[in-house]
């Protein structure tokens, strides 16, 4: 159940092997990979910068996870979230759930997407062409989070 | 003391990343100690204006009527954007 707040790229191959490697009672692996796009309602976007909050940033994430895990039968969990300054095409953030079924990793990987984008202390800054300015948050993913509340699997 | 952080869009509007505050007599609540700092003025205004800044006590998000101490990290920043 591993979360990892780093500058460096990943290998997302690798993490989805990882998840299922020493393990024949995983029956599915369910992933996300976020990914910087070149533009952003309309606006050209030349980089982005992730900021965090070094510290809760971690224990934010471990206990989405560990949500994540009182909800479902999950037997591995990866988290991986960058930060730093990062160009269009750049992946970001990378979620991996194994369990033994497909429902238990499809809906823990969302949720814990959902979860991560409305309570994980990140904050993105794009540099456009016009200068640079905070991306505001959605209200499309306050109501993606609270979905959760009462859905479950 | 305590510890104050603050980021993002937050952090360059006050031109301030990080400062330690002596816990001022009758400031016991978040609720509290945002405003005052909101009556520092200026930029610091957005504490009583903004409805969306956000608040964590030692590392977890809390609400305004969460309760202070001494020793306590406190910071401040904008809805998140993550992911």
């Amino acid at each position: 159940m591993a979360v990892s707040v780093q500058e460096a790229d990943f290998d997302a191959g690798a993490e989805i092997a990882a998840l299922s490697a020493d393990d024949a009672g995983v029956g599915a692996v369910a992933s996300f990979v976020g990914f910087v796009r070149e533009r952003h309602d309309g606006d050209l976007i030349q980089a982005m910068t992730l900021e965090h909050y070094p510290g809760m940033t971690e224990k934010a994430l471990a206990g989405i996870v560990a949500e994540a895990c009182s909800r479902w039968q999950l037997r591995r969990v990866r988290v991986i979230h960058r930060v730093g300054r990062l160009q269009p095409g750049a992946r970001i953030v990378f979620v991996g759930v194994a369990s033994a079924h497909r429902g238990e990793a499809f809906a823990a990987c969302e949720f814990i997407m959902d979860y991560l984008k409305t309570r994980a202390p990140f904050w993105k800054k794009e540099e456009t062409p016009a200068g640079g300015h905070w991306v505001d948050a959605r209200e499309t993913d306050d109501a993606a989070a609270a979905r959760w509340a009462t859905d479950k699997l | 003391m305590i510890k104050l952080l603050y980021f993002a869009s937050l952090r360059e509007a006050l031109g301030v990343a990080n400062e330690a505050l002596a816990l001022p007599v009758g400031i016991a609540t978040v609720g509290a100690l945002r405003a005052h700092l909101a009556a520092r003025g200026g930029a610091w205004e957005v504490f009583a204006t903004s409805k969306s800044l956000r608040a964590a006590v030692n590392q977890a998000m809390v609400g305004p009527e969460s309760a202070l101490a001494a020793g306590d990290e406190v910071a401040f920043f904008p809805p998140v954007t993550g992911g």
